[in-house]
């Protein structure tokens, strides 16, 4: 193929923003928010199988906005570095910083020798022995990245979460009170909220979005060894209760929750031994795992359609099998 | 070597297999990027060399009602020397399931820690946890890779138990997997045990385990079993007042993999030994 028109770098490079800054901004927001025992992670994601929110190590995670299958494979990469490293030195000298340089570095190279840049914006998490200790990695499809404090807000319309953060943000929240400011700041600028149908037909009256519209994710401090822990079904439920006396779908799942006090649920899949014995869904992992799917399309990232066709048919199906109990 | 010192300075970006999405597999994915770091793939040595190394003893799995108890002594002999009092055994392989291992020691915890990683790694990578016998086959292919040491004096064999989230109702969600040098791989009914000891602890297991036991009486049948074993084979450990040293006991339940308190353990080898001693007095 010949290049009839000349094109300077910087016009090359400003089209590929230009084309990177679109795909992530198609997508829905994620955010992800320290609180008082460590870092919270909510996105507004209507699917329970295809994930925007992952564990990475011990104490770091990853959240992500854009491509599926762009950010589903940096995942995997992160997985496998952090767990070499854990192997070949000690499970001590995986950090969240060496996470975040190789991610930095792998963007980069894409961006700039690649004809097509990664459409993603990633996040990576590391959580401390003190709050002080938190770490929250900001990463952008060019490979800069940024340590930011309090919060990070990616994707979709990114810049008014962000604003609305910056109002309701405070440190130390406890977890109810962070994921009531996330989720009052995503839902504010949710197209799936926008319609006046719409947001009734959610069943979030107030103007909130729904338990099922969300994937929510903690690293908590105080967990032993794996921080991470997804939070579902039911515990989600009671933690997002008391907004709406009620009505639909949040009134349901509220009552669900038999154990009001449990902060959370652990991943379906890990033990009650690692989590609070008390959570009703602790034994989520038998209830519908190998409920397959096969390839399906991205989540409503209007992206989608790339999406990996090997994704792991079957993530998980403890989060309905919990919100029925 | 080339992809994992380009990882590990962190200055440079993912070697191209990183961002290979196919493989959930640790073992597989270090065979590629660091095949140095895998056991059994490294020259096995020309002359028998069991008698360089520690080796570690006696391991017993029983299940129960509420699932599976495993332990092991805490001795490890180098020849006729004791070469540890106090080494551990038995490992929690990941939240649901134990292994114990019997042989080369130093082998043996290199396993065990590949193992436990394989196992997070598919966990993280895939989202939903390995099934109980996929486990029980992903540790057999690794014991084989160690056959050629094995042949050496460099045996490795473990015993691997663990409380099966999708067992069929009326069944035991308790269940024993044990293997042989060659990686052949067994499913065990009721208890089973491995290591020097293992004769004298199955014959001790064959008087006391019942199907159906409570924890309680399934963990005193199994530290009874170790008691015995340290009793004939003199490469197994017994119960240590002196040191307060323990054998080492996993139990999986519902719950997920606990490990007994010292205290706990102590309290049934001292009941143990108690009954024992009486019934010396009285014969």
């Amino acid at each position: 193929m010949t290049m009839p028109y000349y094109a300077s770098p910087e016009q090359l490079m400003r089209d590929r923003s230009e084309y990177a800054r679109k795909g992530i901004s198609r997508g829905r927001s994620v955010a992800v928010l320290t609180y008082a025992d460590g870092v919270l992670f909510i996105a507004e994601n209507p699917s329970s199988t295809l994930h925007k929110v992952g564990e990475i190590y011990d104490r770091i995670g990853f959240a992500a906005v854009g491509r599926y299958s762009e950010f589903e494979s940096l995942r995997v990469a992160g997985v496998r570095l952090a767990d070499v490293r854990g192997y070949s030195y000690n499970r001590r000298d995986v950090t969240g910083r060496v996470i975040a340089n190789a991610y930095a570095q792998t963007l980069g190279e894409i961006f700039t020798q690649q004809t097509k840049p990664f459409e993603v914006e990633l996040c990576v998490a590391e959580v401390g022995e003190v709050a002080e200790g938190d770490q929250l990695y900001r990463l952008t499809f060019d490979g800069s990245v940024v340590d930011e404090p309090d919060f990070i807000v990616m994707g979709g319309q990114a810049d008014a979460v962000t604003a609305r953060l910056r109002e309701d943000f405070r440190s130390g929240l406890d977890l109810r009170e962070a994921l009531m400011v996330g989720v009052r700041a995503l839902s504010a600028s949710s197209p799936a909220m926008s319609g006046s149908s719409n947001a009734t037909a959610n069943g979030g009256g107030d103007g909130l979005l729904p338990a099922s519209q969300l994937e929510v994710a903690v690293l908590d401090r105080r967990r032993p060894k794996r921080a991470f822990r997804r939070v579902v079904g039911a515990a989600l439920g009671s933690l997002l209760g008391d907004r709406s006396a009620g009505d639909g779908t949040a009134g349901e799942a509220a009552g669900g929750a038999t154990h009001a006090h449990t902060p959370s649920a652990p991943q379906p899949g890990t033990p009650a031994g690692l989590g609070d014995p008390a959570a009703p869904d602790t034994a989520g992992g038998t209830a519908g795992s190998g409920e397959g799917s096969g390839p399906q399309t991205g989540p409503a990232d209007g992206v989608g359609g790339g999406t990996d066709g090997g994704t792991d048919g079957g993530t998980d199906g403890g989060t309905e099998g919990a919100t029925s109990s | 070597m080339d992809g994992l010192t380009q990882s590990h300075t962190g200055r440079s970006g993912f070697p191209p297999a990183y961002l290979d999405r196919v493989g959930s597999s640790f073992t597989d994915f270090l065979g590629v990027t660091a095949p140095d770091l895998l056991p059994g793939r490294r020259p096995v040595p020309q002359i028998p060399v069991g008698d360089l190394t520690p080796h570690g003893t006696t391991i017993v799995a029983v299940t129960y009602d509420g699932g599976v108890l495993m332990g092991g002594d805490r001795r490890a002999t180098m020849g006729n020397l004791i070469s540890s009092r106090d080494i551990e055994k038995v490992y929690p392989a990941d939240s649901w399931s134990v292994i114990g291992i019997a042989g080369a020691a130093g082998i043996a915890i290199e396993m065990v820690k590949l193992y436990q990683v394989e196992l997070e790694h598919y966990e993280k990578i895939e989202g939903l946890t390995l099934s109980l016998d996929g486990k029980a086959n992903r540790l057999a292919q690794m014991i084989r890779g160690n056959l050629g040491a094995a042949l050496q004096g460099l045996a490795v064999v473990p015993l691997f138990a663990g409380y099966d989230l999708d067992a069929a109702p009326g069944t035991t969600p308790g269940r024993i997997f044990s293997y042989d040098v060659t990686g052949g791989n067994y499913e065990e009914r009721g208890y089973s045990a491995v290591g020097s000891g293992s004769l004298f602890a199955r014959n001790s297991l064959k008087k006391t385990w019942r199907p159906g036991l409570d924890g309680d009486t399934a963990t005193r049948s199994l530290v009874e079993a170790l008691y015995d074993a340290a009793d004939d084979d003199s490469a197994t450990g017994g119960p240590d007042p002196v040191r307060r040293l323990y054998p080492i006991v996993y139990r999986v339940d519902a719950e997920g993999a606990v490990r007994l308190t010292d205290d706990d353990v102590a309290a049934v080898a001292g009941t143990i030994t108690d009954e024992r001693a009486a019934a010396e007095g009285q014969g």
